[in-house]
């Protein structure tokens, strides 16, 4: 279950409250988001859309522990991660966030299996295990056989394949997808969406989406808009309307 | 170290840039270890020196000459084990080009004061009994394909341009490797015969060997005090600080040494920074990746030290091979200009520890920023 209006009694996975973040630039204070409250439970799929600007990047750094926000507070799986030091951040995010970019960014002088192992080096697992991991990563991505390719030798929907499986390896609380997309043409897109949504239906992952395109977030189990700095329920993007319209 | 595949991809991300750097880094390293060897070479008699001798030279200067007579006196000196003395023949052997140290030594007591200096002792005996015999150091031999019963000539300079012969009746070596072994010794009894009589009866230096190196203060005071308003007084120090004296007759080579080594150190750090701060500047989005998945400051740092450092290994280690083959052939094409050039062991190591210095200094600044740097302003730039 999804609330935006912050009076979610229940124990939520993420649950966000008055959180706000404002840039200074130039002298001149943006405030990007303002008092945002926020409840995702474990297994839910959320899409967030916007207009360019409106804060959704920065509301996805905020949630995976890249950024620190002006007030308010996050608390992902009872860990309130808005006090947290620098390095204990970084070992949370280690631990609790898969991430999965716009640009796919691999390592490009690493073969994909060497890609996604790339979490798994920063945990005490055996070398044997860490294979075990990784090919499994590789399996539920489609990719088994593409394991000993470089970036460069792959296409785009593959490389973002690897990412997700690099997201996926370490079994994280929550994966964030930063236009996961937006940068792939429409079949290959929507191979990636099939995969997103076979992460949740099948493997029960909870995810957080931004994207432009409304058709992707229409895949969600529920679309907030970002207006304000707040965050609007539903707004003429629910799934049906969008397929409605899609198909009109 | 679970990152290494990661640094060493990143090292063979660009190779060209990778072998430049190296190759700088390796003819730097190879420059700085000709100047370590030259100094080194400078400082080798201060090295040597023993701590129980003294050298006794006329007050005015080496040029001038002391009676013979001193010997004796200088013995009777309470602290004194062993008096001999030497001088300086200035021969010129076939060519110009060929130049080697010639000592004039005393037969009886050289021994004595210079036991570092071995002859087998039938060697000896033939040398003691032949005025014309001559002792060659185990290099010089080598380098001339002398062997004992040889006849070597030799032009001086100094004492009426007649040529000399003499006879090879021995070899001598040093117990240590790096020991001066280029040395060419002739009888002080048949020099005195045939030079000017100007020249008879004298001595260029006394060398002095005590009971204990806690008298050296005490003797030299009591020698100098001893022949002090004569015609000859004289200036008596350790035999260290006399090498010391002798090294700085070539100019301030210390200096001249450091401050090519300190360019040579700075140059290096700034090609090596420079490749460094490139090679993080490009890699800026996937280092902000690598601390979005979780790898924290310190591991960025590390890596980026890692990867300065592995550089600097391989190059040191190239420069080093390229100096241990080519330092012996240069110092054979100065044999005679510098004393011999000698990559020792001690050297080699302080050459890599030198290479790994740079390495770790270039990579720091570099590496602060990479640690220092948002993971959203990093993935900004991707």
């Amino acid at each position: 279950m999804i609330r935006v209006d912050g009076r979610s009694d229940s124990q939520s996975l993420i649950r966000v409250r008055g959180l706000n973040k404002t840039y200074s630039r130039g002298g001149e204070k943006i405030q990007v988001l303002q008092g945002l409250n926020l409840d995702v439970d474990k297994g839910d799929f959320v899409a967030f859309m916007g207009p360019s600007g409106s804060g959704k990047t920065t509301l996805l750094n905020l949630l995976g522990g890249l950024d620190v926000p002006s007030a308010g507070s996050i608390t992902v799986d009872g860990d309130e991660i808005t006090h947290m030091s620098g390095s204990k951040l970084t070992h949370w995010r280690a631990r609790h966030v898969g991430f999965i970019f716009q640009m796919y960014n691999l390592i490009p002088v690493l073969t994909a299996y060497q890609n996604v192992e790339l979490p798994l080096l920063l945990t005490k697992l055996s070398g044997s295990d860490r294979r075990k991991h990784v090919e499994t990563a590789l399996s539920v991505v489609g990719l088994a056989d593409r394991m000993h390719h470089y970036p460069r030798q792959l296409s785009g929907g593959q490389e973002q394949r690897v990412t997700i499986a690099r997201a996926i390896v370490s079994d994280p609380t929550f994966l964030l997808c930063d236009e996961p997309t937006g940068d792939l043409d429409r079949k290959s897109a929507d191979e990636i969406m099939a995969l997103i949504e076979e992460l949740v239906g099948k493997y029960g992952k909870t995810v957080l989406m931004v994207t432009h395109d409304p058709v992707v977030a229409a895949r969600a189990h529920t679309t907030l808009h970002l207006e304000k700095g707040v965050l609007v329920e539903g707004k003429a993007s629910s799934r049906e309307s969008v397929l409605a319209g899609g198909a009109a | 170290m679970k990152f290494r595949r990661l640094i060493f991809a990143n090292l063979f991300r660009k190779k060209i840039r990778l072998i430049l750097t190296v190759g700088s880094f390796a003819i730097a390293l190879v420059l700085f270890t000709f100047l370590a060897v030259v100094r080194s070479a400078f400082n080798r008699g201060v090295e040597i020196a023993g701590a129980d001798r003294l050298v006794v030279v006329d007050r005015v200067g080496l040029m001038n000459l002391m009676p013979v007579s001193y010997a004796d006196k200088i013995r009777a000196i309470p602290g004194v084990k062993a008096v001999t003395h030497d001088h300086w023949f200035g021969g010129v052997y076939q060519d110009e080009k060929n130049f080697f140290p010639q000592f004039v030594v005393d037969v009886e007591n050289h021994h004595q004061v210079y036991p570092e200096f071995k002859v087998p002792d039938d060697q000896w005996n033939n040398f003691a009994n032949d005025r014309q015999g001559c002792i060659a150091g185990a290099k010089l031999a080598e380098r001339f394909h002398w062997k004992v019963g040889d006849r070597i000539p030799i032009k001086t300079t100094l004492y009426g341009g007649a040529v000399w012969e003499f006879n090879l009746d021995g070899i001598y070596h040093t117990e240590k490797p790096d020991g001066d072994q280029g040395q060419f010794w002739l009888q002080w009894k048949y020099f005195d015969e045939n030079v000017p009589s100007v020249i008879k009866s004298t001595a260029g230096w006394y060398i002095v060997k005590l009971d204990s190196p806690d008298d050296a203060v005490r003797v030299a005071k009591a020698i100098d005090e001893k022949f002090a308003n004569s015609p000859h007084e004289t200036k008596t120090e350790t035999e260290s600080a006399f090498a010391g004296y002798f090294a700085k007759q070539f100019g301030n080579i210390q200096l001249l040494i450091m401050t090519i080594g300190s360019v040579v150190f700075f140059t290096l750090l700034l090609v090596t920074g420079n490749t460094m701060a490139i090679s993080v500047r490009e890699r800026i989005g996937e280092l902000g990746v690598l601390k979005a998945i979780g790898v924290s400051d310190r591991s960025v740092l590390f890596l980026v030290l890692a990867e300065a450092s592995a550089i600097s290994f391989f190059g040191g280690v190239l420069g080093l091979s390229l100096a241990l083959v080519m330092i012996p052939g240069i110092s054979g094409a100065l044999t005679g200009m510098l004393p011999p050039l000698l990559l020792s062991k001690p050297m080699l190591a302080l050459g890599l520890g030198f290479a790994l210095l740079v390495g770790v200094i270039s990579g720091l600044l570099p590496g602060i920023s990479a640690m220092r740097m948002r993971v959203v302003n990093a993935l900004r730039r991707v």
